[in-house]
C-alpha cells in the first residue's frame, strides 16, 4: 500500500487524498441519513436526539463545503486557490468590521482596506513576492490607514478606531494570506506537493480546535462532587472565565497533544521528518488556539458569543470568522517558522 | 432581459457587500398583498429591502422611490423602473409626506404641502385631530398639486405590495423620526392589506451621505408581526404605534 502510494506522481497522491476524504464524507453522510430515519421510543429523548443530529448535520454540511472548496482550489490551480482564500479573507473582514463600530470618518479607510489593501496583498502572494508580502501590511499599510483617517478630519477615539481597523486587517487579511502562500513554498524534492502542506496546517489546527471543543462540551465545569477522576481533571475551572468559559489548561494540553500527534503521524505527506512534523504541528496549534482565545476576548468586548450570533445574526453574519480565526493566527507563524527553519 | 441580467448582477453585488439577509420574525414571507414600512437611513434602503425579499415576492412588491433622487439621471431612472419596478413619488419631502415636519420651520413659505387628508373617508376625523400641532390641522388645499399618494393608491389598487418609508426623509442616526400620516391613510383606504413593519440594520454604515463607494458591511432586514388599524384608532396614536413596532425590531 505504502509502496503503491509512493510510486504515484505528486498529483496522483493529492488526488488520492481527496478521494479518501470525499469517500469518508460520503460514508458519514449516508450513515447520518439512515440514522435520521430511526425513531426513538421515548419522545423526550427523541427530541434531544434529533437536535443533536441537526447539529451534526450542520457540521457535516460545513465540512462538505470546505472540502469542496479545497478541491476546487487545488483542481483549478494556485491562482484560483489564492482567489478563494482572498474571498474568505474578504468575508471574514466584512464580519469583523460589521461588529466593530465605525464612524463616518472611517469610510475612506475602510474602502482602502477592502478594495486596495486586500487585493494587493493577495496579488503579492499570488506572484510569490515573499519579501514584499510579509512587510506590505505591517509597514506600508499601517502608515497609510491612519493617514487616511486623519485626513477624514474626525479625531474622536482616533487611536481606538484605527487600532480596530488595523487589527482586523492583520488578522483577516495578513493572517489568511499566509495560507495560500504555503502553496508557493518550494522545498527541494517536494515540487507539486505544496497542497499537502496546506492540508496539513488546516487539518492539524482544526483537529486541535475540535478536540478542545468536544472536551469543553463533554466535561463542562460544574462544582458537583463525586465525579470520576478523569472528568474532574479535565473539567477544571475555566482559567479566564471573563474571556472564555471553556478554556482551561488541562483541556488545552490534551488538545495540543492529540493534534501534534496527528500532525506527527501525517509527517509522510509533508517535507518534514517525524519530529519536525510534531514540532511544526505543535507550533501551529499553540498559535491557532491562542489566537482563538484572543478573538474570544474581542467578541466578549463586543458583547456577542459568536461572530454570527444573536439567533441567526442581526447583522446577517454567519460566523465564518469563528471557523477561520484559529487558522488566521496559525498560518503566519507556521509559514515563517517553516521558512526560517528550512531556509526556503 | 437586460433588466433581469442587471438585476441578478446587482443582487450579487449587494449580497457580496452586505449579505442582504432577511429575518422573518413576526410573519413568514408570503405572497399576500402587503405594505412593508421601514426605517429610512439611506437611499440604499430601497435596494437593500429589494434584495432581501425572496425572488417570488420581489416581483409583486414595488418599492417607493423619491423622484428627485432616483429619476435625475437616465441610468437611475432606468434601473428604478425596470429593475426595481419602483413607484415614483414626488416629495415635497418624501413619499408619504403629508404635512411638513414640525422640525422644519425654515421651509420656504411658498412651498405648498400637498394634501394628505384623503378625499375619501373619515370626514368626522378632523375635529379629533385638534390636539395635534397646528401644522397638521391646517386644512390643506386639496385641489393644488397632485396627491402624492396617488401612485401608491394606484399600485395597491392593482394588487401589488408596496414598500414605504413613512419617515419621509432619511434619519440621521439612531431613532427614526416621527412617521408621516401617509401610512395611516393607506391603511384606512386598504383595510385588507397587511401592514408589515421592517427594520433595516446597518445600511447607513455601508454608504454614508456624500460617499459614492460602498463599503462591505453586513446588513439585515428584520420583518415583524403585522399591524392593523384598530377600530376607531386615530392617526397619531396609530403612527406612533407603527413607529414603535419598527423600532422594536432593532433589538430582536
Amino acid at each position: 500500500m505504502n509502496q503503491f502510494l509512493r510510486s504515484l506522481t505528486p498529483t496522483q497522491q493529492v488526488a488520492a487524498l481527496f478521494v479518501i476524504v470525499f469517500g469518508l464524507l460520503t460514508i458519514v453522510s449516508v450513515v447520518t441519513l439512515l440514522v435520521g430515519f430511526r425513531e426513538r421510543r421515548n419522545a423526550a429523548h427523541d427530541e434531544a436526539w434529533q437536535r443533536e443530529l441537526q447539529d451534526f448535520r450542520k457540521l457535516l454540511r460545513t465540512s462538505w463545503f470546505m472540502v469542496a472548496i479545497f478541491w476546487i482550489g487545488w483542481a483549478l490551480g494556485e491562482t484560483v486557490a489564492t482567489l478563494l482564500f482572498g474571498l474568505i479573507a474578504f468575508l471574514a473582514l466584512r464580519e469583523f468590521i460589521t461588529l466593530s463600530p465605525t464612524r463616518r470618518g472611517d469610510h475612506r479607510s475602510l474602502i482602502l482596506a477592502f478594495f486596495v489593501v486586500l487585493p494587493i496583498q493577495f496579488i503579492l502572494v499570488g506572484t510569490a513576492r515573499f519579501d514584499l508580502f510579509t512587510v506590505f501590511i505591517p509597514v506600508y499599510v499601517f502608515i497609510a490607514i491612519p493617514v487616511v483617517s486623519a485626513l477624514a478630519n474626525d479625531p474622536s477615539q482616533f487611536l481606538e478606531r484605527n487600532a480596530k481597523l488595523q487589527w482586523g486587517i492583520m488578522v483577516c487579511v495578513y493572517g489568511m494570506s499566509h495560507v495560500p502562500a504555503l502553496l508557493l513554498l518550494s522545498f527541494p524534492g517536494y515540487e507539486g506537493k505544496s497542497a499537502f502542506l496546506v492540508f496539513f496546517l488546516v487539518f492539524v489546527v482544526q483537529t486541535c480546535m475540535v478536540v478542545q471543543h468536544l472536551i469543553g462540551r463533554r466535561f463542562a465545569y460544574s462544582a458537583a462532587e463525586g465525579r470520576p477522576p478523569l472528568q474532574r481533571w479535565l473539567a477544571r475551572e475555566p482559567f479566564a472565565p471573563n474571556v472564555s468559559r471553556s478554556f482551561n489548561w488541562a483541556s488545552w494540553g490534551v488538545g495540543m497533544a492529540i493534534a501534534s500527534a496527528v500532525g506527527a503521524l501525517m509527517s509522510f505527506i509533508t517535507p518534514f521528518r517525524f519530529g519536525q512534523a510534531l514540532a511544526m504541528a505543535l507550533i501551529a496549534c499553540v498559535a491557532g488556539s491562542m489566537g482563538h482565545l484572543v478573538m474570544k476576548a474581542l467578541k466578549r468586548d463586543r458583547g456577542i458569543p459568536n461572530w454570527g450570533q444573536k439567533g441567526g445574526g442581526v447583522t446577517g453574519a454567519n460566523g465564518l470568522l469563528d471557523r477561520v480565526d484559529a487558522l488566521c493566527f496559525a498560518a503566519p507563524i507556521f509559514f515563517h517558522s517553516v521558512r526560517w527553519y528550512f531556509g526556503v | 432581459m437586460l433588466a433581469k441580467l442587471v438585476g441578478w448582477m446587482l443582487l450579487g453585488v449587494v449580497r457580496l457587500l452586505t449579505g442582504a439577509q432577511a429575518r422573518w420574525y413576526g410573519c413568514p414571507p408570503k405572497a399576500e398583498q402587503r405594505i412593508y414600512f421601514a426605517n429610512h437611513q439611506s437611499h440604499a434602503d430601497l435596494v437593500m429591502i429589494w434584495a432581501a425579499l425572496p425572488e417570488e415576492l420581489r416581483s409583486i412588491t414595488r418599492p417607493i422611490a423619491a423622484r428627485d433622487y432616483w429619476a435625475n439621471t437616465p441610468f437611475k431612472r432606468w434601473i428604478t423602473t425596470e429593475v426595481f419596478n419602483a413607484v415614483y413619488v414626488e416629495r415635497g419631502n418624501a413619499p408619504p409626506a403629508a404635512t411638513a415636519p414640525p422640525a422644519v420651520p425654515a421651509a420656504p413659505p411658498e412651498r405648498i404641502e400637498p394634501s394628505m387628508e384623503p378625499e375619501t373617508p373619515l370626514p368626522a376625523q378632523l375635529p379629533l385631530v385638534a390636539p395635534e400641532p397646528a401644522v397638521e390641522t391646517v386644512p390643506p388645499p386639496a385641489s393644488e398639486g397632485p396627491d402624492p399618494l396617488a401612485p401608491l393608491i394606484e399600485a395597491l389598487t392593482s394588487g401589488d405590495s408596496i414598500i414605504i418609508f413613512p419617515e419621509g426623509t432619511r434619519g440621521h442616526a439612531g431613532e427614526p423620526q416621527k412617521f408621516k400620516s401617509g401610512l395611516y391613510t393607506l391603511a384606512t383606504l386598504f383595510p385588507d392589506v397587511v401592514l408589515v413593519p421592517a427594520w433595516i440594520d446597518n445600511i447607513q454604515r455601508v454608504m454614508p451621505k456624500g460617499e459614492v463607494v460602498p463599503v462591505p458591511i453586513l446588513c439585515s432586514v428584520t420583518f415583524g408581526a403585522p399591524l392593523q388599524v384598530e377600530a376607531g384608532e386615530e392617526r397619531r396614536p396609530f403612527l406612533d404605534r407603527a413607529r414603535a413596532a419598527v423600532i422594536a425590531l432593532r433589538d430582536v
